[in-house]
């Protein structure tokens, strides 16, 4: 996550992220070390557990940065920049809030879009120069 | 180093636990204690055994979480700091340590190590905040507390609720405890409100949970990790004097 889907992303990077976590999501089902039962306070289901949730979250945060064709912000995407090496945001198509809806195990989740108004403040390009 | 070390076992409240021997080769002395347990609980796992568990969160001293009594005493061997502050620099080559949870009625053990200290969430419940309306911070000379005072009120504060105080008393006392959130709150001109009737609900629900009395032997001071002084308990018995002189409540 850190190296494929961090401050600065591109394409190429997160699709080999994708293909790594499903790897390692097969790997962790199929060799987790698990003791004790579910009947009782169990340390190591509830770590494992928060490892299982972070598989699942980590593959949808590169679904969505791959989605999102556009740089915003310090989500950076390599391919989209300006001449001047700013983040170049495409508002046409990308001005909303994503929100992604869990469909059930291995089914892609379906995209909800919150449309970014701004009433006060107009949107522009940012620039430090 | 070698670390032999008697850990105590317990599936749960209802059944009873004891001691289990465990030797560890190559723990460095840079390790913390509770990063010594990891080591410990990783290798268990391999094993295919349940590791140890034991309870611990921010491990930087301030969340109160960990909770284990190391060589009868609270939080090990060094003064003024929790399990997660302890290293593995303390100890010897070839030394033999005990672990245990803390010990009290009002705190059960859950499993192993961890015990249940709702008793205290409860205790907190009953009286232990004030009623102001919440909004922007007010400006920080509105209200003149003098620099003693303030002093005085954040000493009590740096009570992290850990519950080494009722684990190193012969009571099992939690007035050291009950003791810091009334002295933090009565000092203040914030606790004003309900000075009285924070300390008769919090001082009833004490005694409710099954908690000691104290008999002034400083013991919880002494194990505190945050080395909070025996006089917050005097001035919660003063509080508790003067409340109860003019309660209204039978």
């Amino acid at each position: 996550m850190w190296n494929d889907c961090g401050m600065s992303r591109n394409k190429e990077g997160l699709k080999k992220a994708k293909d790594k976590i499903k790897a390692l999501e097969e790997e962790f089902w199929k060799n987790l070390r698990m003791v004790g039962t579910n009947d009782e306070l169990n340390q190591t289901l509830e770590k494992s557990l928060r490892v299982a949730d972070f598989l699942e979250m980590s593959q949808l945060m590169v679904e969505d940065a791959l989605h999102r064709n556009e740089s915003c912000g310090s989500h950076f995407r390599e391919e989209y920049q300006t001449e001047e090496g700013e983040a170049q945001r495409d508002d046409d198509n990308f001005a909303y809030v994503a929100a992604w809806e869990y469909q059930g195990k291995n089914k892609p989740e379906v995209l909800h879009k919150e449309a970014l108004k701004f009433e006060n403040a107009k949107l522009t390009q940012r620039n430090y120069k | 180093m070698k670390i032999h070390l008697k850990i105590w076992r317990q599936p749960n409240s209802e059944m009873p636990g004891k001691l289990v021997n465990y030797t560890l080769d190559g723990i460095i002395p840079e390790v913390s204690f509770l990063e010594m347990l990891d080591i410990l609980n990783e290798d268990l796992l391999k094993k295919g055994d349940e590791p140890v568990a034991f309870d611990n969160d921010c491990r930087e001293g301030i969340c109160g979480m960990c909770s284990l009594y190391i060589n009868g005493r609270p939080h090990g061997p060094e003064q003024g700091v929790t399990v997660c502050q302890l290293h593995m620099r303390s100890f010897k080559d070839e030394d033999t340590i005990y672990v245990e949870p803390w010990r009290a009625k009002s705190f059960p053990v859950l499993k192993d190590l961890i015990v249940d200290r709702a008793a205290f969430d409860r205790i907190i419940q009953a009286g232990g905040y004030i009623s102001v309306n919440t909004g922007s911070a007010p400006d920080a000379n509105a209200i003149p507390i003098p620099r003693e005072v303030a002093k005085e009120a954040f000493e009590a504060a740096d009570c992290i609720g850990c519950g080494a105080c009722v684990a190193a008393c012969k009571n099992a006392s939690a007035m050291l405890f009950v003791a810091t959130k009334i002295s933090h709150l009565a000092l203040l001109p914030q606790g004003q409100v309900e000075r009285q009737s924070r300390v008769e609900k919090m001082v009833a629900q004490m005694d409710k949970e099954g908690f000691g009395a104290c008999t002034n032997t400083g013991a919880c001071s002494y194990e505190c990790p945050k080395s909070i002084p025996l006089n917050h308990i005097a001035r919660l018995n003063r509080e508790y004097l003067s409340a109860k002189l003019t309660s209204n409540s039978l």
